[in-house]
């Protein structure tokens, strides 16, 4: 779609989001799992699904994320078929075929991430975002090729490029294919960025292994909410190979920040303002296409 | 015969332990008689040898790719190049001994060659950190890599590793960051860049120097998102289960080919390279000269393009 087409379908009807209201089990009252205070249901909706006593965020679906970040009514999903198959006739305890169809009937989604466009504070972006609860978030080919087309997206159109990484890491059921995922998907971003265009990696809990050590790492901005698990490798298999205990809040966002890895954390009541900023200090530079010539030669 | 032998190579290393009683005997006692005998054990020895190698299972096949006396990088750079100098450091914070690299030349032209490099003993792999690069190894690499850009030398990767360290050093400087910054920059390089699997190809540790406009593997090295036991403890919480993981992965060449994952697969003797480590040095020289004519009058632009492809491609999925 192209960006005049994009203004005209502005008023078109967009796909409403599944889940209007946060999805909050146990009803009323939720038992938060950092602080363990019992929390009204109501208030940890009102709060972005965040502990008010100890600033716990809870993990969001995706459906959750688009409510909470994108304008009103603009997300417009893209590839929303795009469905995994077992290409390797993969089968532990059960065949990968039964893996997709239980998380797809657990969580309503066709795979683990969704990605589309829609505005931020008026500003048109193409957008993906990961859904841990889909098979633990994890990278197969379905994933990387929906966000390699968002990507291309983007750059086709100028549109800056935001994606809410939440992943275990690449999915082992697709075995060599996940791993190339890592490749397209970041050969992508190369693109992006040489057309001048802005990408915005925001890291939520978590996100680990080939996830991280691909797009989720390669941010113009990498922003991160409080206290997200982020990293390659995994805490046990870290300390098995140090034999000694990891330090406290070891691969949490704070220690990447102070690592150099990421540039802003922010709390969720602010991170839709903080990329918003992003977008229109950026904003001029997406009126100006670089000619073909000048990246290359 | 080599000094280390795999479990499967039992039933070969047996009869030749047989040959070797015989040959003491016929020697001992002058007794000529014994000679034919010999001759057709030895016959039987490796046509069971052959037998074996036709028929590897995934998991064997791991094994020969993780073999000790396997040549490894260097010795690649020895036999079928001459003129290396290695390029130490990453000029931010050190030099990795895992992932290593220089300029050097391959049938007299200049080439950037860059690889992992394990140790040959206990003391060499404790200098090497058992093959394991740190961040600094992926960063030095792709500063060898722009600087072959810069002069127009080609590059050539050979990925021997089990996957990047796993340490609190490598998460507090940022191995994933290095590793995902190595994938998008060798997407934009302008000079070709040819990749051989010459051992283990683990994971994003490989991937990390693995974006090549080619892609080959040695016969029997592997290629793989996980390793088999980690794949069995993670998935069958089981570590016995990696023969069964190694299977549903397909990690190895001949099913990484059928899958489009590589390109060409370098035959090796059987027995594995390290049989006959000079009939592969050979194979190997003669692949990457091959290659690199193929891609000598490729353009920049064409170079990045047909490499941004190759990867475009994979994947697998349905869209109705
Ligand atoms: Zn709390």
């Amino acid at each position: 779609m192209s960006i005049l087409e994009w203004f005209a379908d502005k008023k078109a009807k967009a796909i409403k989001p599944k889940t209007k209201k946060l999805d909050i089990p146990g009803n009323l009252w939720v038992k938060c799992v950092s602080c363990s205070q019992v929390i009204y249901s109501k208030d940890l909706e009102a709060n972005l699904k965040v502990c008010p006593h100890c600033q716990h965020h809870f993990r969001l679906t995706c459906h959750e994320r688009v409510a909470i970040t994108l304008d009103e009514n603009s997300f417009e999903e893209t590839n929303s078929f795009l469905s995994s198959i077992n290409s390797l006739g993969f089968t532990d305890a059960i065949s990968y075929d039964e893996r997709i169809k239980q998380a797809k009937k657990k969580t309503g989604l066709n795979d683990a991430v969704i990605t589309g466009t829609g505005r931020i504070d008026g500003f048109p972006v193409a957008v993906a975002i990961m859904d841990f609860s889909y098979m633990g978030g994890s990278m197969g080919s379905v994933v990387g090729e929906k966000i390699t087309r968002l990507i291309e997206l983007g750059t086709e159109n100028r549109l800056p490029v935001i994606i809410f990484s939440a992943s275990g890491g690449a999915r082992m059921q697709e075995g060599i294919l996940s791993l190339m995922q890592m490749a397209k998907t970041s050969g992508a971003v190369y693109r992006h960025k040489e057309q001048g265009l802005l990408f915005i990696s925001v890291l939520t809990d978590p996100t680990t292994g080939g996830t991280t050590a691909s797009f989720a790492m390669l941010g113009d901005i990498n922003l991160a909410e409080p206290n997200a698990l982020i990293g390659f490798a995994g805490p046990r298999v870290i300390e098995q190979t140090i034999r000694q205990k990891l330090p406290k809040g070891f691969q949490r966002s704070q220690y990447l920040q102070d690592h150099g890895m990421v540039d802003s954390i922010a709390h969720r009541k602010d991170l839709r303002d903080h990329i918003a900023a992003f977008l229109e200090m950026t904003r001029h530079h997406r009126l100006v296409p670089i000619t073909e010539e000048t990246p290359h030669e | 015969m080599n000094k280390f032998h795999l479990e499967f190579e039992k039933p070969i290393v047996e009869l030749y332990s047989k040959i070797n009683d015989l040959q003491k005997l016929s020697d001992e006692e002058g007794n000529k008689d014994l000679d034919d005998d010999i001759a057709k054990l030895i016959l039987k020895a490796e046509k069971l040898r052959e037998k074996i190698y036709s028929n590897l299972e995934p998991i064997q096949i791991v094994q020969v790719a993780r073999h000790p006396e396997r040549p490894l990088f260097l010795d690649y750079i020895q036999h079928c190049m001459t003129d290396y100098i290695e390029l130490h450091g990453d000029r931010s914070y050190g030099d990795d001994k895992a992932l290593i690299g220089g300029f050097a030349k391959l049938d007299g032209e200049p080439v950037m060659a860059i690889g992992q490099q394990r140790g040959k003993n206990t003391k060499d792999n404790i200098y090497r950190n058992f093959g394991m690069p740190q961040p600094e190894g992926y960063r030095k690499a792709l500063r060898l890599m722009k600087l072959a850009e810069k002069f127009k030398v080609p590059i050539i990767c050979l990925v021997d590793v089990q996957g990047a360290y796993p340490g609190l050093s490598g998460e507090e400087r940022g191995v994933a960051e290095a590793i995902a910054k190595n994938l998008e920059q060798m997407m934009g390089l302008k000079v070709p860049v040819i990749v051989v699997v010459i051992g283990e190809g683990g994971s994003g540790g490989a991937l990390g120097i693995a974006i090549g406009n080619r892609v080959a593997m040695l016969k029997y090295s592997i290629y793989s998102v996980i390793s088999p036991e980690g794949c069995a403890a993670i998935l069958w919480r089981d570590a016995t289960m990696s023969p069964v993981a190694a299977q549903n992965l397909g990690i190895t060449s001949d099913r990484l080919k059928s899958l489009d994952i590589i390109d060409d697969i370098i035959d090796e003797p059987v027995g594995g390279a390290h049989a006959d480590p000079d009939k592969v040095y050979k194979k190997m020289s003669a692949y990457l000269k091959k290659e690199l004519k193929r891609y000598a009058d490729y353009s920049p632009l064409r170079l990045q393009e047909d490499r941004y492809q190759r990867f475009r491609k994979l994947g697998r999925f349905s869209e109705r």
